[in-house]
């Protein structure tokens, strides 16, 4: 096994990895604020791969322009979602909350394979298949593209939330609701402002995946299963936190890949899932609530 | 008296059905059967002791499993190998709640926990050669016109009504397990387990109770379904999917309640049926058009029936239990 | 916080049950109308297979006109989909005998199969299986249940096969493989029929020097193919699903790798739409040895002509075996009907069971049950993606076109 392969390996995974975090980000935001369990999270991150795929089809829109007006669209569906279907349903318990976005994302998925069909769909741009090579190391162009975008939404969204009104009366409803409604703040519409950004975020990520992968009807699910390990390895509402879990995941797939056996490098997620559930469930950059 | 009379009137209709019904409702009715059991065991973590299950697939795949390699390596018969994928349950169930609640896991960790473990097994299982791997093991089966009970191999009806013994059993466990101490302990804990620990309680102990039972039981449907599909494949009986078909059941028809799990369990099997002959029936013939009138119809009662369909019409019908 | 609105409870459940005990418990169908042959279709048409299920139905759609003008039979369809989901598929099932039908066919999917064929041969109707691999279907003793489609270690031998006739027509020599497989069934089929026949298959002259599974459901491949990559092999095996098989070849492609090429033993995937559309140039030159349709077959032209009317915008190429196979399972309860000239289902499986059919859509011999109700003598083609459609290049008397191998990118040892 030589360095060159491991280093090949390593890079990769941190690119994906960051990918990973990009996805996770809105899930993060949503459960760290609303503290909704976002059950419909990767098929909401579907439908926005399918806004890129018809973009590019309809304007040869280049995804990481396209991120900015399904943003937007996300947004404001994000904000009427949580406004009107999921509001009551954050003081009731755990399992009415799912099931209720488990619906949506049965609705999400079907109304996609009927739209759609089953065929999976792309983007075909320039640079997709392009990559660099610096020495022996392959970096993937499209993969670093996926990953500095990742990168640039974290730090405005961190900036948002740090230094902007909004973005300090947002956290103080996640730090404490009541306390926030004492002191006058539309929680209702805080929230339904955080889910609309949460989906933003999802969008984003969802334009940047097609580059990467071919979007069909079934892909969310297994999205959503990610997104939440990830945001529970990396500390929920932390967003650093959720590039943080994603590298993490993407780096550990990507060894025991090489190392052990590939089928069996999701078991490493889990694995980690629940080494973290157990030793440190706020994970690695949350704060204990 | 009036839930007696009732209940001896659902009894009756449940065991004559075989005769009344062709083999196509009787395999719904199967079918309905195994989820109102399969909820009814899940019932026990969650409305019981509150503890969010969201990986109850994991049990029913390590009883499939179990009986299934017994009978295919071994000979051994399901009466037997039933005990082997109790104890197997157990022991996972057990693992699971022993390590979440001593480190004080609950709520929707406990879900994601409960969800990880049952995808590492379903991953850790694709791998295991012997039993299979994700070509699947598959039991061997013989004509049948005879019924051989002690190997579960039969006619339909044979499988409607061990499914049928199953749920009335669990049914009858729940209701002795609700009116005993451990029952009190249990609503106790789900009610405000701080509360509950002050008041002396191992809620440690208890809610490990609630699991290891709650485990046990969802085993016998695990040999069940090896039995009666005679194929399992990882990727199938230990995917999330299973594990949340088990739950819409309980939740429609009410958490915690006696009679809820089968209530959910048959309307939405009797739905999911109804659907798919309406859709074709009118013509729709899309694919993915069922289930989206389906995901619509579940939003719906979730919405405007948050305590479930049971308690709501427990009270029309006067069948409310004395607190 | 004020009470959400309510709709009337009673009018909900009243509902709910009505629609389920009205439909539930719903008179038989229309009368078994004399000379009318009603075939119920199970296929998975939504969720996880459901690409696959209706590239079949497409098969179904045609083959009512198609069998009446051949063999002037009258064939009513009843389709069901099983949602690529086990329960759904027994009850569809028990509801299609219900309703009626006289013969099954189905479902692609090898647990949803299972589950249908003891259905079927627990109420007597016989099944016609159009596409599953899986050996135990036709294991199991059973009387009503019959497939025409080649086993998993039948196709493995007939893929693996195609492989050295492959580099002798090329007159290449390549001595390593690197052989990567999806963690499914198929693909542990493939691995199980590898391992088994490879020291047997002398005409074989290559060695496997590195295996690198993966799971199916994984999103990025980068490093399985690093892996395969470092094992410097003359060629990648490959056994794959449609979307990994894109996947992989974007990898190949973004990680510079050169091999002589990549030849996919048997599963689908490669020659699928998708593949070349999302690949463009980068999908020439990849062979797949699945089992194929015949081009030059004395079906296949009628078959055809009546798929392009029906549908327009879709070619025939890419749908041809799943086209094939069932419209061929339908004909077989078609021909079995004419022969029988009854609507039972003891006599419609007694004549399945002597079928011979000469004239055929897919490659082999005339389908002919064997003892265990397993049509032996199905083939596999050599089909090779050539200026982005795939084209049978193996075995000469069924080619389109001349195969390439080594392609042309590799730069040669």
């Amino acid at each position: 096994m030589s360095a060159t392969l491991v280093a090949n390996v390593v890079i990769s995974g941190l690119l994906t990895g960051l990918v990973y975090g990009l996805m996770a980000l809105g899930l993060s935001v949503i459960f760290g604020v609303v503290r909704v369990v976002n059950f419909a999270h990767g098929e909401m991150m579907t439908v926005a791969m399918y806004a890129a795929v018809l973009l590019f089809g309809a304007f040869r829109l280049d995804p990481i322009l396209a991120a900015l007006p399904v943003a937007v669209l996300f947004f404001a569906v994000g904000y009427a979602l949580q406004a009107g279907l999921i509001n009551p349903f954050i003081t009731r318990p755990e399992h009415s909350q799912f099931i209720l976005l488990v619906a949506v994302a049965t609705i999400l998925s079907n109304v996609t394979l009927m739209a759609f069909g089953p065929d999976a769909h792309s983007v075909q741009t320039d640079y997709q298949l392009d990559s660099w090579a610096l020495g022996q190391i392959i970096v993937d162009k499209a993969r670093v593209f996926a990953a500095l975008s990742a990168l640039a939404t974290t730090a405005g969204l961190f900036a948002f939330f740090r230094f902007s009104r909004i973005g300090t009366a947002i956290r103080a409803c996640a730090d404490n609701h009541l306390g926030a409604r004492i002191v006058g703040l539309n929680v209702k519409h805080l929230y339904a402002l955080t889910f609309g950004l949460g989906a933003a975020c999802v969008a984003v990520a969802g334009c940047m995946m097609t580059l990467l992968v071919e979007v069909s009807p079934s892909l969310g699910p297994s999205y959503t299963l990610l997104g939440f390990v990830i945001v529970i390895v990396g500390g929920l509402g932390s967003m650093p936190g959720a590039l943080l879990g994603g590298v993490l995941i993407g780096v550990s797939e990507a060894l025991a890949g090489l190392f052990i056996d590939p089928s069996a490098k999701s078991m490493i997620s889990f694995a980690l899932l629940i080494v973290v559930l157990l030793f440190r469930p706020q994970g690695l950059l949350g704060s204990r609530t | 008296m009036k839930a007696r009379l009732l209940m001896a009137a659902l009894a009756a209709v449940l065991i004559a059905l075989p005769w009344m019904a062709g083999n196509y409702v009787l395999s719904v009715a199967t079918l309905a059967l195994y989820f109102a059991f399969t909820g009814q065991a899940w019932n026990v973590m969650m409305g019981f002791a509150g503890q969010l299950s969201l990986g109850h697939s994991l049990y029913v795949g390590l009883g499939a499993y179990a009986a299934a390699a017994l009978f295919t390596k071994f000979g051994i018969g399901p009466w037997a190998g039933i005990w082997l994928a109790m104890a197997l349950c157990v022991a996972a169930g057990a693992a699971i709640g022993l390590l979440a609640f001593r480190f004080g896991i609950s709520g929707v960790y406990f879900a994601l926990l409960t969800i990880a473990f049952a995808e590492f097994t379903r991953i850790g299982f694709d791998h295991i050669g012997w039993l299979g791997g994700p070509g699947g093991l598959f039991l061997k089966v013989e004509q049948r016109t005879s019924i051989d009970l002690a190997d579960l191999r039969g006619t339909p009806a044979m499988f409607y009504y061990v499914m049928l013994a199953f749920t009335a059993g669990a049914f009858a466990l729940c209701a002795w397990l609700l009116r005993s101490r451990a029952g009190y302990y249990w609503q106790a804990i789900r009610e405000d387990e701080d509360a509950a620990r002050a008041l002396g309680i191992n809620t440690f102990r208890w809610k490990l109770l609630a699991v290891a039972i709650s485990a046990a039981m969802t085993s016998f449907a695990g040999v069940f379904f090896a039995f009666y599909y005679n194929n399992l494949f990882p990727e199938q009986i230990f995917h999330i999917s299973q594990s949340i078909e088990i739950i819409l059941g309980p939740i429609v028809g009410g958490v915690g309640s006696l009679f809820g799990p089968i209530l959910g369990a048959a309307l939405l099997t009797a739905l999911a049926d109804s659907l798919n002959n309406m859709v074709s029936a009118m013509g729709w013939d899309i694919p993915g058009v069922k289930q989206v009138f389906y995901g619509v119809i579940l939003l719906l009662v979730v919405m405007f029936l948050p305590n479930g369909i049971w308690p709501p019409l427990a009270k029309r019908l006067g069948l409310e239990r004395k607190a | 916080m004020t009470q959400p609105k309510r709709i009337s409870r009673r009018q909900f459940n009243a509902a709910v049950a009505g629609l389920g005990a009205a439909s539930a418990l719903a008179p038989f169908g229309i009368a078994r109308a004399a000379g009318k042959l009603k075939v119920g279709v199970l296929l998975p048409r939504s969720s996880y297979e459901a690409l696959i299920g209706q590239s079949c139905q497409l098969g179904v759609d045609l083959a009512p006109g198609v069998l009446k003008s051949m063999l002037g039979v009258d064939i009513e369809i009843m389709s069901a989909d099983t949602e690529s989901n086990v329960n759904t598929a027994r009850t569809r099932a028990e509801r299609l005998i219900q309703e009626g039908a006289h013969v099954l066919v189905g479902a692609f999917d090898s647990g949803q199969t299972a589950a249908i064929a003891q259905v079927a041969e627990q109420r007597g109707v016989p099944l016609v299986v159009n596409i599953a691999a899986a050996p135990q279907i036709t294991e199991q003793g059973y009387k009503f249940v019959f497939r025409n489609f080649p086993t998993a270690p039948e196709l493995v031998r007939n893929g693996l096969s195609l492989i050295g006739d492959l580099l002798q027509a090329t007159h290449t020599v390549a001595r390593t493989a690197v052989y990567m497989h999806v963690n499914d069934t198929f693909g542990q089929a493939m691995t199980h029929g590898i391992n088994a026949l490879m020291p047997h298959l002398t005409q074989l002259p290559f060695k496997i020097v590195d295996t690198v599974a993966y799971d199916p459901a994984a999103k990025d491949l980068s490093v399985e193919v690093s892996k395969a990559k470092a094992a410097n092999a003359d060629f990648l095996l490959l056994v794959c699903r449609l979307n990994d098989s894109i996947v992989l070849r974007r990898e190949m492609v973004k990680q510079r790798w050169h091999p002589m090429g990549v030849i996919d033993p048997g599963s689908p995937g490669i020659y699928e739409e998708q593949f070349a559309k999302s690949l463009g140039k980068y999908a020439d030159y990849v062979i797949d040895n699945p089992p194929w349709y015949n081009p030059k077959g004395a079906l296949t032209g009628i078959v055809e002509e009546a798929f392009s009317k029906r549908n327009p915008g879709e070619k025939f190429v890419y749908h041809g075996l799943n086209v094939g196979y069932t419209f061929e399972a339908i004909m077989i309860a078609a021909d079995a009907f004419k022969r029988a000239g009854s609507t039972d289902p003891k006599a419609l499986a007694d004549a399945i069971r002597a079928t011979d059919i000469e004239k055929r859509v897919m490659l082999g011999g005339p389908i002919k049950f064997n003892p265990k109700g397993q049509v032996d003598g199905n083939k596999s083609a050599c089909v090779q993606i050539l200026d982005g459609t795939p084209r049978v290049v193996l075995p000469e008397y069924a080619a389109e076109a001349k195969p390439v191998f080594p392609w042309p990118e590799y730069k040669g040892a």
